[in-house]
């Protein structure tokens, strides 16, 4: 278990000042400037070093993906920071927390992660939904500009630094960066095709990187304490601490810090209570948000809460929205409604997408009463194989996965319902 | 994929401009990118445009925005349909948006959309008769902890249940604006009967139990 003194989200809850007196009290813009004045690539060597991995759900190491910014900026081709706070997977509000509770925790690391790119400006897309945490991030980008730690010489570091929130408009595709950033611009939310990666045309064309809140967030606390305890804590490759989001069936649903490759069973009974009714009624967790496939009790037993570990047990970490469904749950219903989500999250742009999505949750919904032949669970299967990997953007593949996981983990009740429904229907007839 | 549904052009208003006030509003988020860049501006001012309006943007607003940021046309209405907090039909003074995303759906949304039902006479696409309250489902709004929820108007209402819920509505109904969060007094997304973590840090109010009111 993650002790206190290694936690970096220490107002999580909301019980202290979220405000600049506050958080400078709980560590928050502690002599920044010597963060700063420690030089672009010792920044981003730390980070590496740290081996921090982007919280936002894909987990691609965060150092790296600095370090495919330009070295030197033109002046004609400025360079953007853009903070991810379009928080909307399913079984995710984390980022929330960070953003009501904790914005200068935010808006200390996009001046330290800003200048490692050698960005000048920076901008946070948060949802729309999220007015209230959004009005948060203003008074706190506010409070910066007063105390003069964002703007003309930052925190006195000599680095000017811009930094402006800019709402969306309710769109989970935004979350995906090339959307965010088409969004950002003004237009609809269509994902663009890669390459060009964002580093080298992202916002107005301009390098752009596009990093998770939390991400962004833990990154002055990594420098202050140096990359050998972010490292020390989890397991190698699968470093540092992260926030939980413990939500469904559990005695007590929370958000908890934890250090990665917790076991999901000592994540559940330490902090939410256990499975509601006993571990014995557990049906299925969804450990990452819904993109993630769920996976069965037996896994969970003794499944790690992290990168590697859940890609080994043919699931995900993702943002590490933890969906607990107890026996009570018709988990065929629970990826329907999945399926649905994706559905109505669907950009429109690609056809296997757009089409598929729709067909999925057609099927599924028939699936749901056992109005279907056994034959069409591998059709199904193999309409997910048809989206996955046929889309510009990973939205396709979100909405295959957790199908694929549902065939894949619990076959038997969907065909156990198709059973149950002929056989009620022989009866009628009969009848 | 989703477009959201547009009032007739028979029953569209027929005027609208920014007041001052919401102007200079508008020009300060301009002022926010570079210039040649105004057509970033474009969500934020139409949801100030949507603001200014009741709660929905007719198209007289969209080409008004259109103009106000020398954008085409088509290109406002291709935004305002596709993002889903735009509104191009009139809404009731009370806009809730029921979560029904899975996370909920465990938790209890159905009994949330049926309090909604008995007792604000509302249900998804049809209004209460008053124009009071409207009520459409939505998908995940991030708050998957303290489920089930809804958003009224700009503020989340958390941890609810069917006769939560009810008294949600009462209230409302008597002119009165319940305090946004948690309905139970949890304090942000911490468990309910109280935090695991950080238990030296927590202020008195929070060993001795939940606080009344608002989580925020």
């Amino acid at each position: 278990m993650l002790r206190d003194e290694d936690r970096i989200f220490t107002n999580l809850y909301g019980w202290h000042d979220w405000r600049l007196a506050g958080a400078r009290q709980r560590g928050v813009w502690d002599n920044t400037k010597a963060l700063i004045a420690r030089g672009r690539d010792a920044i981003i060597d730390e980070i590496k070093e740290s081996g921090l991995r982007g919280r936002g759900g894909a987990g691609f190491p965060t150092g790296l993906k600095w370090s495919f910014m330009p070295r030197t900026p033109k002046p004609e081709r400025p360079h953007y920071l853009v903070i991810n706070a379009d928080e909307s997977e399913p079984g995710t509000c984390k980022d929330r927390d960070i953003l009501r509770f904790d914005p200068h925790r935010l808006i200390e690391g996009a001046l330290v992660s800003g200048f490692a790119m050698a960005a000048n400006a920076c901008y946070i897309y948060i949802r729309g939904e999220f007015y209230n945490e959004a009005s948060n991030i203003q008074v706190a980008i506010d409070e910066a500009y007063e105390a003069g730690l964002v703007g003309k010489n930052a925190a006195g570091t000599g680095w000017d630094f811009d930094i402006y929130l800019h709402r969306g408009a309710g769109a989970y595709i935004c979350g995906e960066e090339t959307a965010l950033l088409e969004s950002l611009e003004g237009k609809k939310g269509m994902p663009r095709n890669k390459p060009p990666f964002p580093a080298g045309a992202g916002l107005w064309g301009m390098p752009t990187t596009v990093n998770n809140v939390e991400t962004i967030a833990c990154v002055p606390e990594i420098l202050r304490r140096g990359a050998s305890w972010f490292d020390g804590i989890g397991r190698p490759k699968n470093t540092g601490t992260k926030i939980f989001c413990i939500s469904g069936h559990v005695n007590q649903p929370c958000n908890v810090e934890e250090e990665l490759g917790i076991p999901l069973r000592e994540l559940l009974d330490k902090h939410a209570g256990g499975v509601r009714g006993g571990w014995d009624n557990l049906l299925a967790v969804v450990p990452g948000g819904s993109s993630t496939p769920a996976i069965p009790r037996s896994i969970c037993e003794d499944v790690l809460m992290d990168f590697d570990a859940l890609r080994s047990a043919k699931s995900a970490l993702g943002t590490a929205g933890v969906i607990v469904m107890d026996k009570s749950t018709d988990i065929i219903y629970a990826v329907t409604r999945f399926a649905k989500f994706y559905m109505h999250e669907s950009c429109g742009q690609c056809t296997p997408c757009r089409e598929g999505s729709g067909w999925l949750y057609r099927v599924l919904k028939r699936m749901v009463k056992g109005k279907a032949n056994v034959e069409e669970i591998d059709l199904l299967l193999e309409v997910t194989k048809q989206i996955e990997g046929h889309t510009i953007c990973a939205l396709g593949d979100a909405a295959a996965w957790p199908v694929q996981g549902l065939i894949q983990f619990f076959r038997p009740e969907m065909e156990a319902r198709i059973k149950a429904y002929r056989d009620q229907a022989h009866r009628m007839a009969a009848e | 994929m989703t477009v959201n549904p547009v009032l007739p052009d028979s029953e569209q208003p027929t005027e609208f401009r920014f007041t001052p006030e919401y102007e200079a509003r508008a020009r300060a988020i301009i002022a926010k990118y570079p210039p040649g860049r105004e057509q970033s501006a474009l969500i934020p001012v139409l949801d100030l445009a949507q603001r200014q309006h009741e709660n929905w943007l007719p198209r007289v607003a969209m080409d008004y925005v259109a103009d106000f940021l020398d954008v085409p046309r088509i290109r406002v209405y291709e935004v305002a349909s596709f993002y889903t907090m735009f509104n191009l039909a009139p809404v009731g003074r009370h806009f809730v948006q029921v979560c029904t995303t899975t996370p909920c759906w465990l938790c209890g949304s159905d009994e949330v959309l049926r309090a909604l039902k008995d007792k604000a006479g509302a249900t998804v696409g049809h209004p209460s008769d008053d124009g009071a309250f409207s009520v459409v489902e939505v998908e995940c709004l991030g708050a998957c902890v303290n489920a089930p929820m809804v958003q009224i108007n700009d503020d989340y209402y958390e941890d609810l249940d069917y006769d939560r819920m009810c008294a949600l509505i009462d209230a409302l109904k008597r002119g009165e604006k319940p305090p946004a969060g948690s309905v139970i007094g949890r304090h942000g997304s911490q468990a309910q009967k109280g935090p695991t973590t950080m238990l030296d840090q927590a202020p008195d109010w929070v060993r001795s139990g939940p606080p009344s009111g608002s989580s925020r």
